[in-house]
């Protein structure tokens, strides 16, 4: 036996302090607890926090931007978004060479997509230039071509890129292609980059490695036989503009020095084109200032701007501020979402009470009979549930043919029940009743009659007995009932979509048309964040005035 | 034994009837008076009717057929609230939501008092069940005992005429009971209000009441102050149920007077007896003795008494007394409980002795 009455701690039979042998022992159970909940925890995290967590991430992460025109957009960075006037030439050139890379890859349409989120005309204003991008390279090739027709063979370009010394430019290359699409352009490209031509020909370098890459990883092909895209001769006019290129080409010895001397020597047969005018021949909107406002204000890598459009509101180029009224429809449709759900939940507490009620005190036979009528909605399926409901609720159907039939409604002016907010209440109320007899139920279950009998013989009367005794003890049932119901029903989709018109339908149709229809995932994950926020802030609301405690869901 | 013009009566029925499914009487022809502050129990088997017949005069249940009077005015057509009948439940039923004083203003509060008349009311109902500290106590943080007292005090808060008690102490463990059965009587007496209780622990009952009425199978057996009960049953049923008691059966073979009998057992001995349920010379009889009223030493007899040879089967030493199980007339189980005095003798089984009694602690009830 220890000495228990020592001054030191207190020491366990085996010697070891108590507290750390009731650690141990402690920790053992824990283990074996944790053990026994793995499977359901590892559920839940898969299927649960993950899902939840790449939606909070995808409603404000915004990459597509930066990862589709990234040099345009840091080349955007010096522009004054506040001017009135389109950026200048080094942007267009920058937003040239990124763009024929996005379109090469047809990447070009999902950032047009994007954009027309934020700007509307943004998408055939990427998705026609997109195509036409070829024409503008055509512009150097031809003439590039004729000045040296050696140029007109893969060959002779591979010829003149190779070399060593310009891995670094390539693999900075390949970093651009593969943010626009990932690990898509892993392995041997098959082409060294010679660094004394990437110092010299920068522009050209950058576009043949680009063509060079897509060439070899996506289309597979071999690039020492192949011939670059119209891009690279874009580049090599754009480059020859410089004057110490002229220079540093003349003095070049490297392989077909001398066709690319020629080139610097006849460069007036080159277009004095800038890229500029070529995006205004283009398409005259790129020459508007608020197409590359909406470019700038989107170009960070995650963006408030989801949030801000599912709150109304946008980003300009001041910060965020109100859409125009004609443009508003989410706060109204988060209001409506929450004033109907409690429109319903009160339904369902004035419906589910009484029966509940029954329930608890009926003789066993007669209350088996209403359970099984109280579950019969959960054995068919919610849609057909919700059609019968169609049919049920229409102009011509049958509650408004039994009220012309006993004369409460004129034949003419038949009630409209359906495509509105009525419909969606009277249908979820009808389909969330369960959620709120059952918790009700068992907790009335618990309730001995005797309370009843002893208020009454206390001298309460019937209404007296069940308001001051019967009901304040059936409240946790009503609270468990109603978070359930509420919960359901704010987020509910497939009876506003089927009975819901326009003006019955809740944000989470809306939520469903973004995944679904209109492919604005980062706006739908916006809402969906907003609407789980919501739901905390009620149940914490919730918790701070009715207490959690006092939430029963039985006995 | 019931007068039905007794103006005295507190509390009457009157010929009631009860059935729950139209085929069982579960009550049959219930005549009852209760006179002005006295504490009356319902003592009989489970399921014998005590609950309902608490239940209709409390007016949860109403009678078949009959009439309940109280204070002479019927009141089958009176709802339950309006009665003014003090109740206190088996499982108390302290509504869990409110505190100990909350439970006790109830009762005052749906009758419409003033708050400071309520409040006074409260501690006063509070002290007198000494838990003047616990008003501000949930149900749920006390004990059984103490939920006992405050499912009392709130059924006499209200200052009630007449207090129904259906098994208030079943669930609390032997001390506390004694205790409580004790406090309740107090009570009961100091305030002198009219009780009926139900329980089916007869040590309850005769410690308690001032009458207890015995039921079984939805009839009074037997009315009667507790002693009276116990040393007078007017049939075998009561005598079997009220203490520990020796049966013989056999046959009346001669009536001597209206104290004094004898019966032929059934296995030929004769034995002394008062008549109480057999009228004539013929009857069969089962006779009923007290364990404590028998006597083995026969020299204490008076002459010419009948005695019986037994045999000691068993003896058992209880501290106060001695408890010898003897086979007497071929039934093993007949009991007698001897004082420990000084002179008493120790019986060893298999010792035989004579043991007879006196004719009057003989009851010849029916068969
Ligand atoms: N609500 C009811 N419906 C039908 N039968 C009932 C009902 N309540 C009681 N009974 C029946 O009536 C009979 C008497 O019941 P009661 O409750 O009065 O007995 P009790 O004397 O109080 O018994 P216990 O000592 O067990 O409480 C029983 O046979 C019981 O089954
Ligand atoms: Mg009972």
């Amino acid at each position: 036996m220890s000495d228990t009455t020592s001054s030191g701690p207190m020491l366990a039979a085996d010697g070891t302090p108590l507290k750390t042998s009731l650690a141990r022992a402690l920790r053992r159970q824990k283990l074996r607890a944790l053990a026994l909940i793995a499977p359901l925890l590892l559920f839940v995290v898969i299927t649960f926090i993950i899902p939840i967590a790449s939606m909070l991430l995808r409603s404000v992460e915004n990459q597509i931007v930066s990862n589709t025109i990234p040099e345009a957009t840091a080349a955007l960075e010096s522009w004054d978004s506040n001017s009135d006037t389109a950026p200048d030439e080094a942007v267009f050139q920058n937003l040239f060479f990124d763009l024929y890379r996005a379109a090469e890859a047809k990447e070009h349409t999902k950032l047009g997509t994007r954009l027309n989120y934020e700007q509307t005309g943004t998408s055939s204003l990427f998705r026609t230039s997109g195509r036409k991008l070829d024409k503008v390279g055509e512009e150097w090739q031809d003439p590039i071509e004729d000045i040296a027709p050696a140029l007109k063979d893969g060959e002779t370009w591979y010829a003149i890129m190779s070399g060593t010394g310009g891995e670094a430019v390539l693999e900075a290359r390949r970093t651009l292609w593969n943010q626009m699409v990932p690990g898509q352009f892993e392995g041997d490209v098959g082409l060294t980059l010679s660094g004394e031509i990437a110092a010299m020909l920068p522009l050209t370098t950058a576009a043949y490695a680009d063509w060079a890459i897509f060439e070899a990883l996506e289309e597979e092909r071999n690039v020492s036989k192949r011939d670059p895209w119209e891009a690279v001769y874009a580049a090599l006019g754009l480059d020859m503009r410089d004057a110490d290129v002229v220079a540093a080409v003349n003095a070049y010895d490297g392989p077909h020095a001398a066709d690319l001397q020629l080139i610097a020597a006849n460069l007036d047969q080159l277009p004095d084109l800038t890229l500029r005018e070529a995006f205004a021949d283009l398409d005259e909107d790129w020459l508007d200032p608020e197409v590359w406002q909406t470019i700038k204000i989107y170009s960070p890598n995650y963006t408030s701007g989801y949030f801000l459009n599912a709150v109304d509101m946008e980003k300009g180029p001041d910060g965020a501020q109100v859409r125009p009224e004609n443009q508003q429809i989410y706060n109204k449709l988060f209001i409506r979402t929450l004033w109907m759900s409690l429109v319903i939940t009160g339904s369902c507490i004035i419906l589910g009470y009484p029966v509940a009620w029954l329930l608890a005190n009926l003789p066993m036979r007669t209350a088996n009979v209403l359970m099984i009528l109280v579950l019969l909605p959960f054995w068919t399926s919610l849609l057909v549930r919700t059609s019968a409901w169609k049919v049920l609720l229409q102009q011509q159907g049958v509650i408004n043919d039994i009220l012309v039939w006993l004369g409460f409604v004129d034949d003419a002016n038949r009630l409209i029940l359906m495509n509105n907010a009525t419909g969606t209440v009277i249908a979820m109320t009808h389909i969330l009743l369960p959620f709120m007899i059952l918790p009700l139920y068992s907790v009335m279950k618990t309730i001995p009659p005797s309370y009843l009998r002893a208020a009454k013989s206390l001298g309460a009367t019937n209404w007296t007995a069940f308001w001051r005794v019967y009901f304040p003890q059936s409240v946790p049932g009503i609270g468990a009932g109603s978070i359930l119901v509420f919960i359901l029903a704010i987020g509910y989709y497939i009876t506003p979509e089927i009975v819901g018109g326009t003006d019955g339908v809740f944000i989470s149709n809306r939520i469903a048309y973004h995944i679904s229809s209109s492919l604005n995932w980062g706006l739908a994950a916006a809402l969906g964040s907003i609407l789980l926020a919501v739901v905390l802030l009620l149940y914490w609301l919730y918790d701070r005035i009715v207490g959690i405690d006092n939430v029963k869901l039985g006995g | 034994m019931l007068d039905s013009t007794d103006d005295q009566s507190f509390v009457k029925f009157d010929r009631v009837q009860k059935s729950y499914d139209g085929e069982n009487l579960v009550v049959k022809d219930l005549n009852l008076s209760m006179p002005q502050g006295e504490f009356l129990t319902m003592l009989g088997p489970s399921g014998s009717g005590k609950t309902t017949c608490l239940m209709m005069l409390a007016g949860f249940e109403t009678a078949t057929h009959g009439e309940i009077l109280l204070d002479g005015k019927p009141i089958n057509n009176i709802p339950p609230h309006k009665r003014g009948i003090g109740m206190v439940f088996q499982n108390y039923a302290l509504f869990p939501h409110m505190t100990v004083a909350e439970n006790l203003a109830f009762p005052l509060e749906v009758r419409k008092l003033d708050k400071a008349t309520r409040e006074e009311k409260v501690k006063r109902a509070l002290d007198m069940v000494q838990m003047g500290a616990f008003g501000g106590r949930r149900p749920a943080q006390l004990s059984g005992g103490q939920q006992q007292r405050i499912a009392l005090a709130r059924a006499l808060v209200f200052e009630p005429e007449l207090v129904l008690m259906d098994e208030p102490l079943g669930a609390l463990d032997k001390q506390l009971r004694e205790h409580m059965q004790f406090e309740i009587t107090r009570l009961a007496h100091n305030l002198g209000i009219t009780t009926v209780y139900v329980t089916h622990d007869q040590t309850e009952a005769l410690t308690m009441s001032d009458r207890v009425a015995v039921f079984e199978d939805g009839r009074i057996q037997q009315l009667a102050p507790p002693d009276t009960l116990y040393e007078e049953p007017e049939n075998s049923f009561v005598a079997q149920f009220i203490g520990e008691n020796n049966t013989l059966e056999g046959v009346v073979t001669d009536i001597k007077g209206p104290d004094l009998c004898e019966v032929k057992l059934d296995g030929g001995e004769i034995i002394d007896a008062k008549p109480v349920n057999v009228s004539k010379v013929g009857d069969r009889t089962r006779v009923s003795i007290r364990p404590e009223r028998v006597e083995m030493n026969p020299e204490r007899l008076q002459e010419g008494a009948h005695t019986l040879k037994a045999e000691v089967l068993e003896f058992v030493y209880m501290g106060d007394i001695f408890r010898t199980r003897l086979r007497v007339a071929g039934n093993e189980e007949f009991v007698v409980k001897t004082r420990n005095a000084p002179d008493q003798v120790r019986l060893a089984p298999g010792t035989h002795v004579d043991i007879g009694w006196l004719p009057q602690d003989c009851r010849a009830l029916d068969a």
